[in-house]
């Protein structure tokens, strides 16, 4: 009996997702880059456009708790103990700090809100 | 008419951290910690034949198949569909369509891997060989016994599987339209009220836990529409206990008793009366009849008659009677033929009959099959892990794991707590659950 292993991660991960997987970390990976560069570009964060992501951000967060409770057939009574709190938490810092990177990126790149 | 399948439910695993939490929106969970790391192949020319294409055959042969090069595996198994079982609950409480649990074994015979689309009918352990159904003969090095178990419906008087989803009929095992024809019994009844039974045989069984969760979810469903106030659920224990871990069998009963179930214990059901809707009990006091609106009914479960008819089976003690297979409990070696293993439901240990159970076993077996042929000898041992995610209401479960001895064997001590009502339960049993038996089949988890 080993040990979890990235490739046994993987595997459960794929079999989940399928080929969505691999376009969930393309786009996770693109929003990444596009936020590195246009950060790169403007040499710094631009807290106009910070912002506007962070708003965009709240609503990426309060949405992948949604997206979870409605794939999961599940209701927020049906949040039980502390560690339920702490995986609700991390659903939503998951799913808002993904949507600020992807934001800022996109804003950036069509050169919005300066 | 007795209706053969395959190994069960599933999770996580003993004693070390093997479940994830991650996702890119998600945070999912799923039983890990494998052999991807696996050791150097071993080159032989054994023939190994594994009887059974089920959850056990197919996690086996996809190990075996990575750890020895130049060896002949053939699987034996005439189903082409192949049931994941840890998802039946879930579609005879209307959450999940037939299809949910429905694949194909070909999808998971790995490559190399001869399959023979017919079902071991005798097995010869002294001559080393298997006789197929359609009279093949196979001779073979080394045996894995996989064959899953029988479901015994014709133990109960009267019952008649046909019938599953009318006249408020339930059984959630003979297959997974019958998982959905229960569904639509118990949702009828969940619209009426009336009185509903629960229970479980007193033979060995797949998840023990099952049983105990359809009543759970009949009480949630029946809150939902509104009917509790009209209905009454009762359980019936085949022998003094709701479980066999006596923690757990606690924290059901005090369950039970704040939602309003109630317990009969020592009632086993012996016949139905299907027209009548009235089932009749086996107890100390005799027969003992009760009339119902809907029942699940869940039959005795022995192995299959070409184990129970082999030299293979239990000769004396608790597992002889239904035939399963005489093993090592720690190696799930035969007791009196080496070459021969036995994995999954057939196995003549204590508990476990589930997914989780194989995803423990294989391993074991695998390593010491593949020690005897490479020469040396395996210290893998397998210590009665089994696991349950105890639904308890649509939206929250309890994560049961615990070994040969009853002991709690937590995966993640102090942070999911083992007896608590949780969402990040549930949660894994929806999410998680399916992917990595999907994972285990291929043994990758």
């Amino acid at each position: 009996m080993k040990e979890l292993d990235v490739a046994t991660f993987l595997a459960v991960f794929q079999e989940m997702l399928g080929p969505l997987l691999w376009a969930l970390i393309a786009l996770a990976a693109a929003a990444t880059v596009l936020f590195v560069w246009v950060m790169l570009r403007d040499r710094g964060l631009r807290p106009r456009r910070l912002v506007w992501a962070e708003v965009a951000g709240l609503a990426g967060g309060i949405a992948a708790v949604l997206f979870m409770l409605a794939v999961t057939q599940s209701q927020l009574a049906d949040i039980g103990g502390p560690v339920d709190w702490v995986l609700v938490a991390v659903i939503f810092v998951a799913g808002g700090v993904g949507t600020v990177v992807a934001a800022y990126g996109v804003l950036g790149a069509l050169r919005h809100l300066a | 008419m007795p209706i053969t399948s395959n190994s069960t439910d599933l999770p996580a695993a003993p004693g070390r951290r093997r479940f994830i939490i991650g996702g890119a929106a998600a945070a999912a969970l799923a039983g890990v910690a494998t052999a991807t790391g696996a050791p150097a192949q071993t080159q032989t020319r054994a023939r190994v034949v594994i009887a059974g294409g089920g959850a056990a055959g197919l996690a086996t042969a996809a190990r075996l198949s990575r750890r020895l090069a130049g060896a002949e595996i053939t699987i034996l198994d005439r189903r082409r569909e192949h049931f994941y079982q840890p998802g039946f609950t879930l579609v005879a409480a209307g959450l999940k369509g037939p299809s949910y649990v429905t694949g194909a074994t070909g999808d998971f015979v790995p490559a190399g891997v001869r399959w023979i689309e017919e079902s071991a009918a005798e097995f010869d352990p002294a001559g080393r060989k298997v006789v197929t159904d359609a009279g093949r003969t196979l001779p073979y090095d080394f045996l894995v016994v996989a064959t899953g178990l029988t479901l015994d419906y014709g133990a109960i008087a009267g019952m008649d599987v046909a019938r599953i989803g009318q006249d408020g009929l339930g059984s959630v095992y003979a297959s997974p339209q019958a998982a959905a024809a229960t569904w639509a019994a118990m949702s009828s009844f969940a619209d009426r009220g009336g009185v509903a039974l629960f229970g479980r045989p007193s033979t060995e069984m797949k998840c023990a836990g099952a049983p105990l969760k359809y009543a759970f979810l009949t009480d949630d469903t029946l809150r939902r529409r509104g009917t509790r106030g009209r209905a009454e659920l009762i359980y019936n224990a085949h022998n003094r206990v709701l479980f066999s871990v006596p923690i757990v069998a606690e924290k059901v009963r005090m369950l039970y008793r704040d939602r309003g179930i109630r317990t009969n214990y020592e009632h086993e059901l012996q016949a139905i009366d299907i027209g009548r809707k009235v089932a009749t009990f086996r107890t100390p006091g005799g027969p003992k009849e009760l009339q119902y609106d809907f029942i699940n009914v869940v039959p005795p479960m022995r192995a299959p008659e070409a184990v129970r008819n082999s030299p293979l089976r239990w000769q004396t003690g608790p597992f002889a009677a239904d035939g399963w297979i005489e093993v090592d409990r720690a190696t799930l070696r035969h007791s009196r033929f080496a070459e021969v293993f036995a994995v999954g439901d057939v196995a003549g240990v204590p508990k476990g009959k589930t997914a989780a159970s194989v995803k423990w076993q294989v391993p074991v077996a695998v390593d010491h099959l593949v020690a005897q042929i490479a020469g040396r000898t395996s210290d893998a041992r397998y210590n009665g892990y089994t696991s349950c995610p105890l639904i308890t209401r649509i939206g929250r479960a309890m994560l049961v794991e615990f070994d040969y001895e009853d002991n709690l064997q937590p995966s993640f001590p102090g942070v999911i707590a083992p007896l608590e009502e949780l969402w990040i339960t549930w949660m894994m049993k929806i999410v998680a659950l399916k992917p990595t038996y999907l994972a285990m089949l291929r043994g990758m988890a």
